[in-house]
């Protein structure tokens, strides 16, 4: 009995005085203390050291964008750090282009905050705000694209261009034991400040778009952090030429219904692209658009129609109906959305028809 | 127990009995840190701290507390126990001071934990009833005869980056070879002094 006794409180007495050891240098050596970071030498913040200097901004109400969720895999939370930043780490190389490293831009999802930092971030930053939406509705448009209407309460706007995306949080679910933000784009016209509208396709094992599409429900609270991005309406008098694939179509359904809204009647030609024709939709929607806008042309095209699609219309990759319907493009500037892939083919093609390069706009969805 | 000379426990342990070389200890950590000669090293020398605080620090529990007690049986459990709040305070202190080495490392840091290495010099250490000078010189030594081993093996993967091998054997295929033709090697050294 008396050695189970000694047994017990000899490892307890070891374990305990090594606790109380460890607990120490918690305190002491992972303590890094309040850290001043000030931004664009003009407004200053103190916050808790030794979190990430991105976790450490959405605290104190600026959002940075990252639509990976500081993970350091997507490479959009960039920031300047002028001062303060340490060195760069080897997580941040793939990321930061030896021009900008120079320039002291850091992901600041791997930078942390351990002294007292000078920053620099995009003005517009500022203006980014987190809302609290509640779901108006949600609807089946294909099998694998969901349609949400987001309604904000009674006193709050938002203020966007058409074009611009927000991030989502997904909370945590059965399945996903981490919240997560995740990019969307905007569908609905900025002219409407009360409402957001998305298009979110299925992606198979994407923490939000699973969220979104088994467990979302209508009047559910979802809260949006935006607007970002510098994919928006040109205001100029130019030729326009769209081009989307799947939900790249957001923006650029934001983009028309924003120019229906004021009445500009520039030359729009649109090209959408999808597989099968279960996977064009909203098409009321922009016949509608077409309808009302007389200066605008909607050119759909599938590039694998099955046979019971019945599809009368065009047969083809976007980049196919590009070469077929646009001539001269020196003087029109271009939008694209979509997948990577889909833009860098599309940019060379438009480049061959003379549009010069800062006319392109692009979004790539990743 | 013969009474060995420390400085030749020391010399003895970083090559006639280095722990990867000869004991075949502390593998894991060797095959897949060894890409780098920068890396290796610091990992070499955060094994070698550790090594060094907790051979000393097991030597004067099991002295001091253990036996007197009765409790040699619970060496095992004891010794992992320190050896796992040193590395806990090893990381903190890496991840503060030296921030690049942090991510570098990733999670070989904490898995010298498990290093079995580590545990390995301890239990020597009382097997082979060494005094607390010797332990300690057990201790340095191994820890520098590891760091030897994989700053030597990282030179070497260097060195053959650019050679043709065969598909099936790339990374950790040729690295094991390499680990037997340099333990032969080693082996040349063996007879020199016995200190077990």
């Amino acid at each position: 009995m008396e050695t189970i006794g000694v047994t017990v409180l000899t490892i307890s007495g070891i374990t305990g005085l090594l606790a109380l050891l460890l607990s120490i240098a918690n305190k002491t050596i992972a303590n890094y203390g309040e850290k001043k970071i000030v931004i664009n030498k003009s407004k200053e913040l103190t916050v808790e050291g030794g979190d990430t200097l991105l976790s450490a901004l959405i605290e104190q109400k600026i959002f940075i964008p990252s639509a990976c969720g500081g993970k350091g895999s997507c490479g959009y939370c960039k920031v300047t750090v002028t001062e303060g930043g340490g060195e760069i780490l080897a997580t941040e190389l793939g990321y930061v282009t030896p021009k900008e490293r120079e320039e002291g831009v850091r992901l600041s999802c791997q930078c942390k905050v351990r002294n007292d930092m000078q920053i620099q971030i995009p003005e517009e930053l500022f203006s980014v705000k987190q809302y609290d939406y509640h779901v108006e509705f949600i609807k089946d448009v294909t099998p694998t694209i969901k349609h949400l209407r987001l309604g904000l309460p009674e006193a709050e706007e938002i203020t966007f261009k058409a074009g611009q995306y927000v991030q989502i949080l997904a909370p945590k679910y059965k399945g996903s034991d981490e919240e997560v933000y995740r990019a969307y784009s905007i569908a609905s016209s900025p002219v409407d400040t009360k409402a957001v509208e998305l298009y979110i396709g299925y992606v198979k094992e994407g923490k939000a778009t699973t969220y979104v599409h088994n467990f979302l429900k209508p009047s559910m609270k979802l809260t949006v952090v935006g607007p970002y991005g510098d994919f928006f309406y040109q205001d100029n008098d130019r030729e326009m030429v769209m081009v989307a694939i799947g939900t790249g179509m957001a923006p650029i359904m934001s983009i028309l219904k924003y120019m229906r809204s004021n009445k500009i009647d520039r030359k729009v030609t649109f090209f959408f692209g999808a597989r099968t024709s279960e996977d064009l939709f909203e098409m009321d929607t922009l016949a509608e658009l077409e309808k009302d806008m007389p200066n605008f042309k909607l050119v759909a095209c599938l590039s694998r129609p099955s046979e019971k699609d019945n599809w009368t219309g065009e047969v083809g990759r976007v980049t196919d109906m590009l070469e077929k319907y646009l001539t001269n493009a020196s003087n029109s500037e271009a939008y694209l959305c979509g997948s990577p892939v889909m833009i860098d083919s599309v940019i060379p093609i438009l480049g061959a028809k003379g549009m010069p390069e800062e006319h392109i706009y692009y979004d790539k969805f990743e | 127990m013969i009474e060995i000379h420390p400085l030749v426990i020391f010399f003895a342990s970083i090559f006639t009995n280095n722990m990867i070389l000869s004991n075949f200890l502390g593998m894991c950590s060797f095959i897949a840190v060894s890409s780098e000669i920068k890396t290796s090293l610091s990992l070499g020398q955060a094994v070698t701290f550790v090594l060094a605080t907790t051979s000393v620090l097991n030597y004067i529990v099991y002295y001091t507390i253990l036996v007197p007690l009765g409790l040699e049986y619970l060496r095992f459990i004891v010794f992992i126990i320190v050896i796992a709040a040193f590395v806990q305070l090893v990381e903190m202190i890496i991840e503060r001071y030296f921030e690049s080495l942090y991510y570098s490392l990733g999670i070989f840091l904490p898995l010298i934990t498990v290093n079995c290495a580590i545990l390995g010099v301890s239990l020597f250490m009382i097997i082979r009833e060494y005094n607390l000078i010797q332990s300690f010189a057990f201790g340095v030594g191994s820890g520098l005869g590891w760091t030897l081993a994989i700053v030597a093996m990282a030179g070497i993967r260097k060195k053959i980056m650019g050679a043709k091998i065969p598909k099936g054997l790339e990374g950790a295929g040729i690295t094991l070879i390499i680990t037997g033709i340099m333990a032969l090697a080693f082996l040349g050294f063996s007879g020199i002094v016995q200190i077990q």
